[in-house]
């Protein structure tokens, strides 16, 4: 295999890793804030306003790990800088 | 924008020299222009009287809403400060993510330029905001709280919220749109107007999100010495504490 198969290769494959492992965690961690929030909802329903803009605000934070990773495949498979190496000389 | 294409920066529609005038350029233009000739439109004939025209009406509750956000954030500081800056991000980006819904557009929200220069507007907002509160000797001194040991900590946590307020916006907006566009490729008839519903969603969250954020980080770098706690980015729990305070001045 010459060096722009291997790269080519490598690079799908981490990419579907990275975003099939990535999100593993993200996505346990908004379960178990959502399955509090609800619940924290259902005793306090007058604190529902609070208590929906804090998780939103929660969410957003739990969610940009797997944005990250996201944003890793895209950049593994759109804008790899190690085919400019190969290809480009 | 197709597929292989990773953002609206790569669609160049006039080129001269050094100057690229692309996608993201242009709808950012389009977005301006439209929000300020929307709201000229509407606040021509601003009133006092009990019957108010619709578009001031509108604009009311919009502006009422960020408002009473604002306050509830701060602890119950007055939200005019603020609702210069915060609102116009929110509104900004808000309108920018809800116009995808026209055939076409490509929101400038899903290039990194352009949330890298929000993030850097919030990263900038917040020391001028603390400054103008507390003084330069109360500002700064919230980067040795605790104690000295934490000063590289701080800086670097003001770095990489700002990195992430850009890349979160970026990855959401982006991702959206990609969606979109595999969809278009596989199952092109009803899904992608599924997913497209669900971006505007997204966006709508996203531009709370980001408005929201800014204004945490403008209120822990305006609360730190004033009182002695540390608010930091989980200070939206603070909330419970501050709402039980009467202002101090």
């Amino acid at each position: 295999m010459d060096a722009t198969t291997v790269i080519g290769l490598v690079s799908v494959i981490t990419a579907g890793l990275t975003i099939a492992i990535g999100s593993i965690g993200p996505a346990f961690g908004e379960a178990r804030a959502l399955d509090r929030a609800l619940a924290s909802i259902a005793q306090q329903p007058d604190e529902a306003g609070r208590i929906t803009r804090t998780v939103f605000v929660g969410l957003a934070f739990i969610e940009s790990t797997a944005i990250y990773c996201f944003v890793i495949s895209i950049i593994l498979i759109f804008a790899n800088p190690f085919w400019n190496q190969v290809i480009g000389g | 924008m197709d597929v292989t294409q990773l953002s609206p920066d790569e669609v160049i529609f006039w080129e001269w020299g050094f100057l690229h005038i692309n996608a993201t350029i242009v709808f950012t233009w389009a977005v301006m222009a439209l929000m300020i000739g929307g709201v000229w439109l509407a606040t021509r004939h601003l009133t006092n009287s009990s019957e108010v025209p619709r578009g001031q009406n509108a604009l009311e509750v919009v502006i009422d809403y960020i408002g009473g956000q604002i306050r509830e954030i701060s602890g119950g500081d007055r939200p005019e400060p603020y609702l210069p800056f915060v609102g116009t991000v929110f509104l900004f980006i808000a309108v920018a993510n809800l116009l995808t819904v026209l055939p076409g557009y490509v929101a400038p929200t899903a290039s990194l330029s352009t949330t890298a220069a929000l993030a850097i507007a919030v990263f900038l907002a917040v020391p001028v905001f603390g400054v103008t509160r507390q003084g330069w000797r109360g500002y700064l001194r919230h980067y040795i709280e605790p104690n000295p040991i934490m000063l590289p900590f701080n800086v670097i946590g003001d770095l990489s919220r700002t990195l992430a307020l850009a890349v979160r916006l970026f990855g959401n907006i982006m991702s959206g749109t990609k969606i979109v566009a595999v969809l278009v490729g596989i199952v092109p008839l009803v899904f992608p107007i599924v997913f497209r519903a669900l971006g505007l969603l997204t966006g709508l969250i996203q531009a709370y999100i980001f408005a929201v954020l800014a204004m945490v980080y403008i209120a822990s770098a305006m609360s730190v010495s004033t009182e002695d706690e540390r608010v930091d980015d989980d200070s939206i729990h603070s909330d419970e504490r501050n709402s039980s305070w009467t202002p101090q001045q």
